[in-house]
């Protein structure tokens, strides 16, 4: 994802020259080349979040569109307050970029997973928050956030997620995407979990069910449409996203669908409320979360009674 | 230049009655605040900063960023002395529906940031500026800090970044009063050797008197060095004009009553 979005960046950079690219101090063989093409649009300036924050609003609030990028976590909860007063509250047109959403950097430690970035970040008005599935989906956003004027944060994956769309989809800002029809069951998903959703499909559809797949690029606006829809014609409905089951896709499903009136069966599948002390690369996490294929096909499996 | 101090000082005792009445009918506090930066603003703008009060957005307008904002009461009239908006603007101060609140928010013609909460004001305009370089703009970029915001570690990560890509359009200015919310500056966080930290980041420094107007229009006219961003560091008094406020921690907050408040405009009055 990091290499689609550099080189979508790259491609936007020689279009619009307000285009300029902030990294506090990461993108070693990511931005080389942005930095060689466009050595006065680069600026590293050093682990120091915060300040890139507000440099960032400065920058836009003066006609440029600065790119902000770091690991997810330091990108969105180090600077959060500048992100609140200096960009949103201020309609600056800063795009926050955080690499490794989830648990991409697992292994790294605590400090370096980010499963909290998405309820930190949904109550702020203005901003457009954008999760792509796979290389192929995060080129389409990188395009639209650069393209949308206003707030945008971008939650990448990390390296090697595997393509889920096999041609180009279409995505418009604050719409769902049907991605797989099927029927009784509907599974919403975000970001690059979506691989591990696909294959408990697969594994469902050996035990006859055939479950709706439904993607969600853009996880504000919510695309609470698109949701009423499938609520009327899907009695269970699951959402599964690497983030806390506090505040991320599968709360913003659930706000809307308790607004609805809706008689559905609801269950958020992500990350529990617990902090563990040993750790392992994402797949083992992934494991210990309930987020391998097998483990979602068995709580879809479950919890629906078709 | 003789009578342009002498108005100046006209300017500055005029923005001192407007804080002092505003704040009253507002009833908030900060006043101290407020009064120790009206020379700075006086000097900066009226007879520094370029604006264009008829078109506040416009590109070559001189930015200024009030980082430490409870100062406001001073900004906004001096925003309304300017001609940025009418004195039926100024009097909602801290009212209900006001678009002046206690903390300057960009909404607010003339304002080119929010502010309130500290240590974000020097990061924006670092932004401006570099933004100002990029687009070969000739406009320079204040920040007005306080001293106890100078406590936010982000102050200083803004303080190095601004160095190092040389932002010479960029001017921090300063008010050391000395007194910060809930002390004196050297009993809660020592900030000494001041100037020389900002001279280690690799800011050009200037420290004055930052109530002798002749010399703050010097510093800011003189702000422009060919490689570095320029800190002034004003040496201020809290409630500066006021006699029974001067330099006293608790004016950071009080409301004047209404004795108080007739003796402060009389104050003023009589020193004209």
């Amino acid at each position: 994802m990091r290499q689609a979005f550099v080189r979508t960046i790259e491609k936007l950079a020689e279009k619009d020259k307000r285009l300029v690219l902030l990294t506090a101090d990461l993108g070693f063989t990511v931005f080389e080349n942005f930095r060689r093409k466009f050595p006065d649009r680069f600026f590293n300036v050093g682990v120091a979040e915060s300040n890139m924050v507000g440099m960032a609003a400065g920058m836009a609030l003066s006609g440029l569109i600065p790119v902000a990028y770091s690991i997810a976590t330091f990108a969105s909860m180090r600077p959060f307050e500048f992100i609140r007063n200096d960009v949103c509250f201020q309609n600056a047109n800063v795009k926050i970029v955080g690499v490794g959403g989830g648990l991409g950097y697992g292994s790294a430690g605590f400090s370096h997973t980010n499963y909290e970035d998405l309820s930190l970040l949904r109550p702020l008005p203005n901003l457009t928050i954008l999760s792509p599935v796979d290389p192929v989906e995060t080129e389409i956003l990188t395009r639209l956030a650069i393209k949308h004027t206003g707030p945008v944060y971008l939650r990448l994956g990390k390296v090697g997620e595997p393509a889920i769309h096999l041609k180009k989809p279409k995505i418009s800002l604050g719409k769902g995407l049907v991605f797989k029809p099927g029927k009784q069951i509907a599974v919403f998903s975000t970001g690059s979990i979506t691989a591990n959703v696909m294959k408990a499909v697969k594994i469902l559809q050996t035990r006859r069910l055939d479950p709706t797949v439904i993607i969600m690029p853009t996880i504000k606006p919510l695309d609470k449409a698109l949701i009423k829809k499938i609520a009327g014609t899907h009695p269970y409905i699951f959402s599964v996203e690497e983030h806390s089951i506090i505040g991320g896709l599968g709360s913003a499903i659930a706000e809307a669908l308790s607004e609805l009136n809706s008689k559905v069966n609801f269950k958020r599948i992500g990350i529990n409320d617990s902090y563990y002390k040993t750790v392992g690369n994402q797949d083992f996490l992934r494991h210990r979360y309930g987020l391998m294929p097998d483990q979602i096909a068995v709580v879809v499996k479950q919890s629906s009674i078709v | 230049m003789k009578q342009n101090l002498q108005k100046l000082l006209k300017t500055a005792n005029t923005l001192r009655q407007d804080v002092i009445k505003i704040s009253y009918n507002g009833n908030i506090g900060h006043i101290g605040s407020a009064l120790s930066i009206v020379d700075i603003l006086t000097g900066l703008y009226f007879a520094s900063a370029r604006l264009y009060p008829r078109k506040p957005h416009h590109p070559n307008r001189d930015r200024i960023i009030l980082s430490k904002g409870h100062a406001c009461a001073a900004l906004y009239s001096a925003l309304y002395r300017k001609g940025f908006f009418p004195k039926s603007t100024l009097n909602t101060y801290h009212q209900n529906n006001t678009l002046l609140a206690g903390h300057p928010e960009i909404h607010i013609p003339g304002v080119d940031a929010s502010s309130g909460s500290l240590g974000h004001g020097l990061s924006i305009a670092s932004g401006m500026a570099l933004a100002g370089k990029i687009q070969q703009k000739k406009y320079r970029c204040f920040a007005i800090l306080s001293d106890g915001e100078c406590d936010e570690g982000s102050v200083w990560e803004a303080a190095l970044v601004a160095a190092h890509q040389k932002l010479t359009n960029l001017i921090a200015i300063i008010d050391y009063n000395k007194l910060q919310a809930f002390g004196r500056t050297n009993q809660v966080v020592n900030l000494e050797p001041f100037p020389q930290k900002w001279q280690s980041f690799g800011w050009r420094v200037k420290v004055i008197d930052g109530h002798n107007l002749s010399q703050i229009v010097t510093a800011l006219n003189s702000c422009l060095s060919k490689n570095k961003p320029t800190a002034i560091i004003c040496q201020t008094v809290l409630g500066k004009g006021v006699s029974f406020m001067e330099n006293k921690l608790e004016w950071h907050y009080l409301n004047p009553t209404k004795d108080q408040f007739n003796q402060a405009i009389q104050e003023l009055k009589a020193s004209l």
